[in-house]
């Protein structure tokens, strides 16, 4: 328990004015704009946005100046942004198979209808400094234009998703709802409206992995990698790129695109050797993200497919299993606020405690001088 | 979703419905809508502030965006976006809506005022002319530049094949 305490107002309010100068930092150099840390920064400002659970990258930019690069400061600002405004709908699902591609790849399938794209990736990168890059470039506009272009048309080709192709010949199981696909839809569960329950439904297990710490699910993914829950994962297909998104607004009756939005998208196929029920098939794990983030689509697949453990009738024995554990722990804007909480005025527990361990210790004082007299 | 193809051919390609102009109207760069709403003030003068009346906002929203398990199951929340939305009426009655990704008033208003006009039989061809049929052949082609240097990302795998009794199986 923490109480609350009076003063210290001066001190607060200087302690910000503080803050604000260590945030500009050296005033010789110019000062960071939202366009150049929206256009420069991107995948941080994506992976604001993905846990911050509101996607608007102009305030994804303004939240990273803000907390000066802390993304998970950053996630919160834009958390505490998102209960200022009203929901004015809910979207239809977005169709990922529409997608406009601009990478997609597959490690189970290497000919595959429409290909594999590589896009903009740091895969095949040897991870060396780029000293080039710590040049002060003022003219440099040129040199970082890339002029290489392909078939473009033939990008707009159906690109179906891998999952398709082996659904096709019934060898992956196929989703729930994925026959009727708009009539038998109920309402989502919505973990911004209701408190975590459990058991949780898959629909709240995604909203919550897609809005998850990345690093907690990285860790989570890794750990079912190296046989803490082992699921055998391929990564069937990953791809990222531009969806529209699109609403019914109730004075017009009828759907219409508000925009585009990025993500990324990861299908794990997995090992199943089969049940009572189902034959021997791969199951699926899936992983959607806003923004580019690829590593991050990939670990909130590996932990969705373990986190089915019940559903496939699996022994639950590891934590990336644990739905509670999981489901509870994954949301950085609260676990950071539990664990700084620590921070605040905890006087009156302390002194509590304090009077409880020297009640204590005299006792056992005591017990000793009686033993040895 | 449009096609490409015919995004490329700005003289025949019209938006079919509604929906399609209130979402090349939603995707136009706003500076774009703002420059043709001038131009055509500046030369008619029916068209500029007392064309319209705004009927509510613009105001800011959210709208939760849904993903559905797999891509092709049961929908799931996957996050929110922010939007921007604004009805107007004009003149002879006509209600036009806008709705936008993102925080912009004005984006949402011209949209709004836009969906209106178009909506009439007075300006609909005129504005599918100087607003519409602009804004999607400029989407257009963005979007095939970006295709373009996507597509030279393109790439062929080879596995080698090993031979019979080499190998750990």
């Amino acid at each position: 328990m923490y109480v609350a305490v009076k003063g210290g107002e001066k001190a607060i309010d200087n302690a910000h004015a503080l803050l604000a100068e260590e945030r500009r930092g050296d005033t010789d150099v110019p000062e960071l704009s939202l366009a150049q840390i929206k256009s420069q920064m991107g995948l941080a400002v994506d992976r604001v946005m993905g846990e911050g659970s509101l996607y608007d990258p102009d305030l994804g930019a303004l939240a990273i100046k803000q907390a000066m690069g802390d993304l998970v400061e950053a996630v919160f600002l834009l958390r505490a942004y998102r209960t200022t405004l009203p929901r004015f709908a809910v979207s239809t699902p977005v169709d990922t198979a529409a997608m406009t591609i601009r990478r997609r790849i597959s490690a189970t399938f290497k000919d595959l209808p429409g290909g594999q794209v590589l896009g903009p990736t740091f895969d095949y990168t040897h991870r060396l400094l780029d000293f080039a890059l710590a040049e002060d470039r003022t003219e440099g506009k040129e040199s970082a234009q890339n002029t290489a272009e392909g078939d473009g048309a033939a990008m707009a080709g159906p690109m179906p998703r891998v999952t398709d192709l082996l659904g096709r010949e019934g060898l992956v199981e196929r989703e729930t709802g994925s026959e009727a696909a708009t009539a038998t839809d109920t309402p989502a569960a919505d973990l911004t409206r209701e408190p975590l329950g459990f058991p949780a439904g898959r629909d709240l297990r995604l909203q919550n992995l897609a809005r998850a710490d990345e690093g907690f699910l990285l860790a989570l993914g890794y750990s079912t990698q190296r046989g803490y829950g082992r699921t055998h994962p391929f990564a069937g297909e990953i791809r990222m790129g531009e969806v529209a998104v699109e609403i019914v607004p109730e004075e017009l009756g009828f759907a219409i695109e508000i925009g585009d939005i990025t993500v990324t998208e990861c299908q794990m196929i997995n090992q199943f050797a089969g049940s009572a029920t189902e034959p021997p098939q791969f199951t699926r794990g899936y992983g959607l993200v806003f923004g580019r983030s690829e590593r991050k689509s990939m670990s909130m697949a590996l932990v969705d497919r373990s986190l089915r453990a019940r559903e496939l009738g699996e022994d639950i024995v590891a934590p990336a299993q644990d739905e509670e554990f999981v489901l509870y722990h994954s949301d950085n804007v609260e676990a950071q606020g539990f664990v700084q909480h620590l921070k605040l005025p905890h006087y009156v527990d302390f002194q509590s405690e304090l009077v409880l361990v020297r009640a204590l210790r005299e006792e056992a004082e005591a017990r000793r001088r009686e033993a040895a007299e | 979703m449009p096609e490409t193809s015919h995004q490329d051919q700005p003289t025949d390609g019209a938006p079919k419905d509604r929906a399609e102009w209130m979402g090349l109207l939603a995707r136009a760069p706003e500076r774009e809508l703002e420059a043709a709403w001038q131009a055509l003030a500046s030369d008619l003068p029916e068209i500029g502030a007392g064309t319209y009346e705004l009927l509510r906002g613009p105001e800011q929203g959210l709208v939760m965006v849904q993903g559905r398990a797999g891509g092709d199951g049961n929908a799931f929340n996957l996050g929110e976006m922010t939007v921007t939305r604004c009805a107007v009426r004009l003149a002879d009655g006509t209600i036009g809506h806008g709705y936008v990704a993102g925080r912009a008033a004005r984006h949402a208003e011209l949209a709004a005022v836009f969906d209106g006009l178009l909506q009439t039989d007075r300006w609909a061809a005129l504005v599918t002319d100087r607003v519409v049929l602009p804004v999607k052949t400029a989407l257009g082609m963005a979007k095939a530049a970006k295709a373009a240097k996507t597509a030279a990302t393109k790439v062929e795998f080879f596995t080698m094949v090993r031979e019979q009794g080499v190998g750990p199986e």
